[in-house]
């Protein structure tokens, strides 16, 4: 009993001298709840919405996952500054490692899909021949931006926590514009018929890719 | 070969180093020593690009650091305590790896001859996290001379080694010293920079306060005044 | 004692003290005395001059963070940082009275406690970003590397706001909120609008006096901190 309350009390203390994890847990559970907001949207929601909705975050934690997992490993064995010391442009190094995380995360969702359709009971329609589009859109949107982001929360002490923080706020346009491309697709219409969601996405690729492009180097900078 | 002046670089109102002059020639083997703090990372990792000065320049084989690092890099060799490894890769994969980003010719015959120098040939397709620290530093070797720098910059190379991967850091050093190369090492171990180098340099709080030539140096002199700079 | 920048703030600072404290009072005063109360909100309406002024501080502030960003990875001039940190500390406070107020106007004018609004949940992602910054400040140690950590995030951060916006507003669009808004007030006579600019102006000079005293409160601290670390090696050595 007494080394239950001893170890209670240094744990609690430990934690409310600097509140840092609490803070990121509760903005961490904010953010959880934003994102199922504005993947289901409000009121009711129809069938195809909600898989969708389901699908995306999903992805959404799951590719966070793996860039945590992708960044950790360069800087656990130092391999990072072995790489920067090559004469190679940072650009270069950014673009081969987004690529790399884009790819992981289509893999995922390749597989997922055919879960989502047994679990969802979903329809086999033609328009799903646009599927892998928008999964490659939605995908790049935060390949990009959680490339940069990864390469910089991994150099901190949060390591695994400060990911989530930073990448989805700034995720959310990707997210709505995803969700509503991919909820046309399941009711049988290709997503350029998502109106200015599909537009969306594809805006946000291209702002997220260039501003990347040039910030990479910042992030990496040892 | 390597030329430095005014030097500088603080963080915050800290400096680590003060309007540092140094010019090394070609062929030069520095040794470099100084207590914890005195700035010699600092001034490796700038020397190797990988920080940015807050203010001097810096030149390497006449290229600028700022405006022509990635030329600077084709001519840089860098060991550090970190092997700078992937660990889930093999030997082999490793240096064929760093091969290609150095734009290597002939690679694979390269990577071999590099294997065999260091005595790892028989480990090439091992994994990297089997291997102890000195077969690690061995293979770190081999990686830093795949692509032939005429510039070498060790950062304490010693660190963890055991006997047989000290001695044979010590061959390649000496090997590469009757090359010609350039070479700036850093050490605690006095006995051992001063027997391999043509130069000896103290650094202390981000200052050269010690710079001679080996051969014209007294050894005991030396000693004394090292031990006074780190003794504190 | 070397040359600091805060002479330049000696005088800068007292007058904008002095200016801002008359600018409070004179909004305050002109919120419950001048300006007409609201006819369907009543009292309630009055928070809508400090929602909004703050809403406004809130995104210039992080505007600012944005401009701060981009000078600091350019100059590496540490006082950019500085700058663009202190912005966006003062911007959190802002932003937080924005998503405090909101609801408690919104009570009665959309009938519920958060209607998503396009304009407020903007504001709460902002809030998310912003807060964001600080965490990393908190999170890692040296601070050449927060710095420019920072100074990516604010530029990403404040650049997708904009798109951020946009996209809520389109989000709103496709699913209309179930709560029926109360039919609220007309548009705002002239008293109102004159009330709201000079709100609006009295918290922009409570916003400057914040951030310079944050800077200069910044600065010290660090200032103190490297001479601490200076003792610590001098001694050592």
């Amino acid at each position: 009993m007494r080394a239950y309350l001893a170890i209670l009390g240094k744990d609690v203390r430990q934690e409310l001298r600097t509140k840092e994890m609490i803070t990121a847990m509760a903005v961490f559970a904010l953010l959880v709840m934003l994102i199922f907001n504005f993947a289901l949207g409000i009121g009711h929601t129809d069938k195809n919405t909600l898989a969708a909705a389901v699908l995306w975050v999903a992805f959404t934690f799951a590719g966070t996952l793996g860039l945590n997992r992708s960044m950790s490993q360069e800087r656990a064995g130092e391999s990072l500054r072995g790489l920067l010391l090559c004469p190679v442009d940072r650009s270069v190094i950014f673009l081969a490692k987004a690529t790399a995380n884009l790819i992981f995360m289509l893999a995922v969702e390749l597989v997922a899909i055919p879960v989502a359709i047994i679990l969802f009971n979903l329809k086999l329609v033609p328009s799903m021949v646009w599927l892998p589009l928008v999964l490659f859109l939605g995908s790049l949107g935060f390949a990009t931006v959680g490339t940069v982001f990864a390469t910089m929360a991994t150099g901190t002490r949060a390591r695994d926590w400060l990911l989530p923080l930073l990448l989805l706020p700034i995720e959310i346009p990707v997210i709505i514009g995803a969700v509503q491309a991919t909820a046309t697709i399941l009711t049988g219409e290709p997503p350029t018929n998502a109106g200015m969601g599909f537009n969306l996405l594809v805006a946000c690729d291209v702002i997220y890719l260039a501003v990347c492009y040039v910030l990479f180097e910042y992030a990496v900078e040892v | 070969m390597i030329s430095v002046r005014g030097l500088k670089k603080v963080y915050g109102a800290i400096p680590a180093l003060e309007n540092l002059d140094l010019e090394i020639p070609t062929g030069q083997f520095v040794a470099l020593f100084g207590p914890n703090g005195a700035g010699k990372t600092t001034l490796v990792n700038i020397l190797s690009t990988l920080l940015l000065p807050t203010d001097g320049t810096v030149a390497i084989g006449g290229f600028d650091l700022k405006r022509q690092a990635n030329d600077i890099r084709k001519l840089l060799g860098v060991i550090s305590h970190y092997p700078w490894l992937y660990s889930r890769l093999s030997a082999k994969e490793n240096l064929m790896f760093y091969g290609r980003m150095y734009g290597i010719g002939s690679l694979e015959e390269q990577v071999d001859r590099r294997l065999s120098d260091v005595g790892m040939d028989s480990w090439a397709d091992e994994t990297v996290d089997r291997f102890s620290r000195g077969m690690q530093q061995r293979l770190a070797i081999a990686r830093t001379l795949l692509h032939d720098p005429p510039v070498l910059l060790l950062d304490e190379p010693y660190t963890g080694l055991d006997r047989h991967a000290a001695k044979m850091l010590t061959n390649s050093l000496a090997a590469l010293r009757s090359e010609k190369r350039t070479i700036l090492l850093v050490t605690h171990d006095l006995s051992q920079g001063l027997a391999q180098a043509h130069r000896a340099m103290i650094l202390r709080s981000g200052r050269i306060v010690e710079d001679s030539q080996v051969d014209e140096l007294d050894f005991d002199e030396f000693t004394a005044k090292y031990d006074s700079i780190i003794g504190g | 004692m070397p040359n600091n920048d805060n002479t330049g703030s000696k005088r800068f600072l007292p007058a904008m003290i002095v200016v801002g404290f008359f600018g409070i009072m004179s909004a305050i005063c002109m919120v419950f005395a001048y300006a007409p109360q609201e006819r369907v909100m009543g009292i309630v309406q009055k928070i809508f001059y400090f929602h909004v002024s703050s809403a406004w501080i809130a995104f210039l502030a992080f505007f600012l963070v944005l401009v701060g960003s981009v000078a600091y990875l350019w100059t590496r001039n540490a006082k950019w940082d500085r700058f663009a940190h202190s912005s966006d500390e003062v911007g959190v406070v802002f932003t937080t009275i924005v998503l405090l107020t909101g609801p408690l106007w919104g009570k009665p004018v959309w009938g519920g406690w958060w209607a998503w609004d396009p304009r407020l949940t903007t504001t709460l992602i902002l809030w998310l970003i912003a807060v964001a910054y600080l965490l990393i400040r908190a999170f890692v140690d040296d601070r050449d590397q927060a710095a420019r950590y920072c100074a990516v995030l604010g530029i990403i951060g404040a650049l997708d706001l904009p798109i951020i916006h946009y996209s809520v507003e389109w989000w709103r669009s496709i699913h209309p909120s179930p709560i029926v808004l109360k039919k609220g007030g007309g548009g705002l006579t002239p008293e109102m609008l004159k009330t709201l600019f000079v709100s609006m102006g009295a918290f922009t000079i409570l916003f400057v006096v914040l951030v310079t005293v944050r800077m200069n409160l910044q600065a010290m601290r660090e200032k103190a901190h490297d001479l601490r670390r200076l003792i610590g090696q001098r001694r050592s050595t």
